[in-house]
């Protein structure tokens, strides 16, 4: 009974079986105020979005909605073909399939670099201990830096910390990748490291919500950038079109700015 | 020692000095810390002044002029008949069984010595880094041991009589009432301390409503209340142990305080940690279990500990509900017509004794937190 419910409105509003995220007409309060406002957007697997916009925008309300950090109190969302609501089996199945990285890293401070990764497979997967130290290293390796995994978070630099942030969600085997501002709070030098990780990450084919004004980055590997200004989707466009012709003024105003 | 030039050097090829003589050893440390300043040098001073007048007259008393030996009373009391103005140790010796035991069987004592001897026998790994155990160890002292306690302290199965309750006194109560109160109260405290932070507002309440209930009341009045006014709500012919009840009140009031520390390290948790947690697909319990909890805990560690000392020493007042604890039974000496009135001495073994075990409970607390450290 509640499979056919939930089914339902997936068949309805898939276009095609490529939909991994469909958001339709969401809206979001804080108390009274309107954070998100009509929000529509369709992401497709493998697909590689940007979303930029000035601060206070809800640009991370927006992707905190995508795995229920956020609750929506309007519209729908569907992600992988499941519908998020109250139910909270619905949520932790989406959660296991929606890796984030978050701005300040959020390690987990107690535990060593190698738990950190193996902590979600072995508790939330129930992968055997070996198995999941396996995984662990293997992605640690591809982050470049397996020299670590006996270390604490806290003896890490920043931009270290957030490739181990980005090595946990990938141990999880995520279907998308959500990333929030991964590299605003990280030193220049360090930028580099980190968006090398996601631009691979990219070229692999992982389908990727980033919020960022690495403009570089949007450049190299979005096939669409999206800006939101005051809690709506104002523009959205391919990269070049976005950034060479930008249409809304307050879009123009926003590049000019961070462009300089 | 290298000798001061204040040639130059090429840049990197500085060679690494011995740091001034001033800084180091004994006189570089008693000059930057005792004689620093006119008002260090004062201060010191007066602090050498207030040791000389305390520390000697202690030790005469406790060593030098205290009676170590004699079998009768009358070698601690003057001529008058009074006590000596000194230890009066023999009196310590000639009770010590029931400073201990209080009235439990003497023939049954090696009960009681079992369970400690398992209890340390317990305890002693947990101090050893390497070894492998810990959580077994852990799972048998808060979850096995209890239960065999039980059965050896109270007898009436495997052969064992039954030693009633009230026989139990001394030191002994002392630590039955204390551990209980600690190793019950803490998990109370924490499910409180979560309930208060939940989400679910009729749980939230409820727990408020417990901890306020029980922090806005003294002991001595849920002592009182326990082995008075308890009885009243029970069926009639349904008697509680007068031990249980106490235990029962001990524990309950101190998770209200537990939960209430336990808050206070939930609270320093960084919100970002139960997202990081949540977004990987951990349920709030596992979250819980998991990432907060261990940060929290490890964080309030002193807290911890202040309220399990507070607790140890907070069982002395089961004495006014009629239980011998440790402070119970030394009083209780004092009245005995040929061995009693030696107050001062039986206070001060009980000091020092509270001491003992408070002082290593703050020792342990230091260990554990130094060993949790991970460096943020
Ligand atoms: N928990 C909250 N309660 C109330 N208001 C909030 C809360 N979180 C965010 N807001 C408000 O919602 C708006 C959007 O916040 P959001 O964090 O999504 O912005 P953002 O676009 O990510 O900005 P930034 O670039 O600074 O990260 C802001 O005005 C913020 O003050
Ligand atoms: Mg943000």
């Amino acid at each position: 009974m509640s499979e056919i419910e939930i089914q339902k409105p997936t068949k309805e509003m898939t276009v095609s079986d490529d939909v991994m995220i469909h958001m339709n007409a969401v809206h979001k309060w804080y108390g009274e105020f309107h954070v998100l406002k009509d929000i529509n957007l369709t992401v497709n697997k493998g697909e590689r979005i940007v979303i930029c916009g000035p601060s206070g925008s809800g640009k991370s309300t927006l992707i905190r909605c995508l795995n229920r950090l956020e609750e929506h109190q309007q519209g729908q969302i569907v992600v992988e073909g499941t519908e998020l609501t109250g139910d909270l089996k619905h949520i932790e199945q989406i959660r296991r399939e929606v890796g984030m990285v978050f701005q300040h890293f959020n390690l987990f401070p107690h535990l060593s670099i190698l738990d950190n990764l193996t902590l979600a497979p072995i508790w939330v997967r129930k992968m055997p201990k070996a198995d999941a130290e396996d995984v662990a290293m293997k992605y640690l390796e591809r982050v470049k830096i397996p020299e670590q995994a006996a270390k604490y978070p806290g003896q890490l630099s920043g931009g270290q910390q957030q490739r181990v942030a980005i090595a946990r969600s990938l141990c999880m085997n995520p279907k998308i990748m959500l990333f929030d501002e991964p590299t605003s709070a990280l030193d220049p030098e360090m930028i580099k490291e980190v968006l090398d990780v996601m631009v691979e990450l990219a070229q692999e084919g992982m389908t990727m919500i980033c919020v960022t004004h690495e403009m570089g980055f949007a450049k190299t590997v979005a096939n669409r950038v999206i800006f939101m200004d005051e809690g709506q989707i104002i523009e959205e466009n391919e990269p070049n079109q976005f950034f060479d012709n930008p249409q809304n003024d307050r879009t123009k105003l926003f590049l000019s700015q961070i462009l300089h | 020692m290298t000798e001061r030039k204040s040639d130059s050097h090429e840049l990197g090829s500085h060679p690494d000095w011995s740091p001034p003589a001033s800084t180091v050893g004994v006189l570089g440390w008693m000059r930057a810390n005792l004689f620093s300043s006119p008002l260090n040098f004062g201060l010191t001073a007066l602090g050498l002044w207030l040791i000389y007048q305390i520390v000697p007259p202690i030790i005469n008393w406790a060593f030098i002029d205290a009676i170590w030996s004699g079998d009768s009373p009358d070698a601690c009391r003057n001529e008058g008949g009074g006590p000596k103005a000194a230890a009066c140790w023999i009196y310590i010796d000639h009770w010590f069984n029931y400073l201990m035991y209080g009235l439990y069987p003497k023939t049954e004592q090696w009960r009681i010595n079992s369970a400690y001897i398992l209890l340390l026998g317990g305890m002693i790994p947990l101090f050893i880094p390497s070894f492998k155990y810990k959580g077994w160890i852990s799972v048998f002292l808060l979850f096995v041991f209890p239960v065999i306690a039980y059965f050896l302290f109270a007898g009436g199965s495997f052969d064992l009589a039954i030693v009633e309750t009230p026989l139990w006194g001394g030191l002994f109560l002392t630590l039955v009432i204390a551990i209980t109160g600690i190793v019950v109260s803490l998990p109370i405290g924490i499910v409180l301390a979560l309930g208060r932070r939940s989400d679910m507002p009729i749980v939230r309440a409820l727990c408020v409503g417990f901890i306020e209930l029980w922090r806005g009341v003294p002991l001595i009045t849920v002592l009182f209340m326990s082995s008075v006014m308890f009885p009243l709500f029970l069926p009639e012919g349904m008697n509680f142990d007068k031990l249980i009840r106490a235990l029962v009140g001990v524990a309950l009031f101190s998770a209200a305080y537990m939960a209430e520390v336990v808050r206070g390290g939930l609270q320093a948790i960084p919100k970002g940690q139960t997202e990081a947690a949540g977004a990987l697909g951990l349920s709030y319990w596992k979250t819980m279990g998991l990432i907060i909890l261990p940060q929290a805990l490890k964080m309030v560690i002193p807290g911890i500990v202040n309220t399990f000392i507070g607790l140890f020493k907070d069982t002395t007042l089961v004495l006014i509900i009629g239980l011998f604890d440790f402070l119970g039974v030394i009083q209780a000496t004092f009245t005995n017509p040929e061995w009693g009135g030696f107050h001062t001495t039986g206070y001060v073994f009980a000091a020092f004794i509270y001491w003992c075990f408070c002082f290593s409970m703050s020792r342990y607390s230091m260990h554990l937190e130094k060993k949790l450290h991970t460096g943020h």
